[in-house]
């Protein structure tokens, strides 16, 4: 791969990230109802600027590079795009997109109110998360991507406490110091990096990484403060209280987008910085890690007596499969490790929106009945159909059943495993499905059956339809053709480690 | 010991005692406080990083210490949204321990 020069189309990666960043400034400047109707405005041209990228990377056939002032790394900057960021920035435009429309009701400013400073700060906060994963997506420097990673925590933490709640505030905090810790790990690792190498450029990185203790101590460091950010078991603690506290559209962005940004810096990390070392006891202990987010995140659902603290944790179960791919796709230029890669990002698609679908209908839900006590909810799916035929299509994926992209990233996972040799990662593939098989009929069954409820608000249609998209995208990447496989593959570092 | 290995020593040394600081008590400021030790501790590491990877003709390498001055910005920023939190929090509640299982409840996350 040629460093340090532009290749046609980096331009667009540049447009991608100044976007949002124009849109933040001009909602500042704007203030009010505006800034309203620039969130709203920018959102569509940013799916479009996200699918251009993707169409110039699928044309290319290898990532598209732009260098920031045409100063080539390791003194410039370079930004990166290849098949996952152009991928996920699709994704995280579309979501983002969804929750932007599905908050108005909650947070629109029509004429003759007075604005509000939670309305603005939602805005603002909402385009600088765009901003933040749009950069992690694309930059090829580990210190940019430190600072994007902070500017994804401190865009994140506001929107858990936007309504004010003591509850939500502790939330808050617990989320923020956590994400502190997180992000200084990563520095360290940073740093130590550079002392060791002289570059933090992603490629350059790659080529120079010896096994040495320096490199595994910031490795390991790296990827302690990510998994903190990610919120994999152990560290999860966060989690649960702060996604289920913030508003639905706020909650599907964080759970759908956000906790996905440190993840993919994980995959960047151990795929793309350090393909050329032999990984495998670091790839054991991640699955080993995420088996368990799976098993105890699952059982905790199980447990829940709030839908949104039951859709918070399912989310810490999923995080868990993520993990899953470390050990599956490790093995470099074997086929069963396309296989293992494949299964993680579907993984992360299908996630991203059913879980974003999940929680805009928990929030429809809320709204509607005033409560959202899954014991009181006998009866719920005569008044609340569309919103309950969501959540089921939801919990289609998250279980892994056909068709469905959560069906898709299981059975990939399971080929993986059986063709590498690694029976034992079937396990929790299958027990986490039966478990989450049965969350989702602790929502579902009580709904269906008799009983009488009565609703407090008739829920706004637009919404309800908004989340049935997401849900239904993610039921459509079950019928991801094997081009769209093959997409994902474009620019990730196959070397011939074996297992 | 040459004055670049003492740097690095107390860096490892900022570091350990923030970990223990922040991991330990309960107060949010106090973890707020072992933060921006910690913090301290890395951007001293970078010092060293800087001091140790100049080239020839140059008493430092320059990129790691821009890194420091952007990493102080953004733990500053850091630390005035955590603050800003903390004060948030004390002027509604009193009680300002993080402690998960005193606010076992919460709410519907629609609330007013």
């Amino acid at each position: 791969m040629e460093l340090g020069t532009s290749t046609p189309g980096g331009y667009l990666l540049v447009l991608a990230i100044l976007l949002p960043l124009a849109g933040i400034m001009l909602s500042f400047t704007l203030g009010g109802r505006n800034a309203e109707r620039v969130a709203l405005g920018s959102t569509p041209f940013g799916i479009v600027l996200a699918c251009a990228i993707a169409f110039e990377v699928g044309q290319a056939g290898k990532p598209i590079v732009y260098t920031i002032g045409g100063l080539p790394p390791p003194l410039g900057i370079a930004l990166r795009a290849d098949g996952i960021s152009a991928v996920m920035l699709v994704a995280a435009a579309v979501i983002l997109a969804a929750a932007a429309f599905y908050a108005r009701s909650k947070f629109a400013t029509p004429d003759g109110v007075r604005e509000s400073r939670s309305a603005l700060t939602f805005w603002i906060m909402l385009q600088a998360i765009w901003a933040a994963l749009i950069i992690i997506f694309v930059g090829g420097d580990l210190f940019n991507l430190y600072v994007a990673l902070e500017l994804l925590t401190f865009a994140a933490v506001p929107l858990v406490c936007i309504d004010g709640r003591p509850e939500t505030l502790v939330a808050a905090l617990r989320y923020l110091l956590f994400a502190l810790f997180g992000s200084i790990c990563y520095l360290l690792g940073v740093a130590l990096f550079y002392g060791a190498h002289g570059t933090i450029d992603i490629s350059l990185l790659a080529q120079r990484v010896q096994p040495t203790p320096v490199v595994w101590m910031a490795a390991a460091l790296m990827t302690a403060g990510l998994l903190a950010k990610t919120a994999l078991f152990p560290v999860h603690l966060w989690l649960p209280p702060a996604h289920a506290n913030a508003p639905a559209a706020a909650s599907a962005v964080l759970s759908g987008l956000v906790v996905k940004g440190s993840f993919f810096l994980t995959l960047r990390l151990w795929f793309f910085v350090l393909p050329a070392l032999h990984t495998e006891t670091a790839a054991v202990i991640l699955g080993g890690l995420g088996s368990a987010a799976v098993i105890v995140g699952s059982v905790m659902a199980l447990g829940q007596a709030r839908l949104k603290l039951l859709v918070a944790y399912s989310t810490v179960a999923q995080i868990g499969y993520l993990f899953l791919v470390f050990p599956l796709a490790s093995g470099g230029a074997q086929t069963w490790s396309a296989a293992g890669w494949s299964a993680g990002l579907m993984q992360v698609l299908a996630h991203a929106f059913a879980k974003a679908g999940m929680f805009l209908s928990a929030g429809v839900l809320a709204e509607a009945l005033g409560h959202d006590r899954i014991g009181n909810l006998r009866g719920a799916a005569r008044v609340l159909p569309l919103t309950f035929l969501t959540i089921a299509l939801g919990g289609l994926s998250l279980m892994g059943l056909p068709p469905s992209g959560g069906f898709n990233a299981k059975w990939l996972m399971l080929q993986a495993a059986v063709a590498s040799g690694q029976w034992f990662w079937t396990l929790p593939i299958l027990v986490g499905g039966l478990l989450a098989a049965g969350y989702v009929y602790r929502i579902l069954a009580p709904a269906l059956s008799d009983g009488q409820v009565s609703l407090k608000v008739t829920p706004m249609r637009s919404q309800e339809v908004i989340a049935l998209a997401l849900t239904m995208a993610a039921i459509v990447l079950g019928f991801a053709p094997q081009a769209f496989l093959d997409f994902l593959e474009i620019g990730r570092p196959v070397t011939a480690s074996s297992p | 010991m040459n004055p670049s290995v003492i740097a690095g020593l107390t860096g490892a040394t900022l570091v350990g005692l923030g970990l223990y600081g922040f991991i330990l008590h309960p107060h949010p400021l106090r973890k707020l406080l072992a933060f921006n030790l910690i913090g301290s501790g890395v951007f001293l590491v970078f010092g060293i990083v800087a001091r140790r990877g100049a080239a020839a003709g140059f008493r430092f390498d320059p990129v790691p210490q821009a890194m420091v001055i952007t990493g102080i910005v953004v733990a500053f920023a850091a630390s005035a949204v955590a603050v800003a939190l903390i004060l948030r929090l004390s002027a509604a509640n009193s009680d300002l321990s993080l402690d998960p299982d005193a606010r076992a409840e919460p709410s519907d996350g629609e609330g007013p």
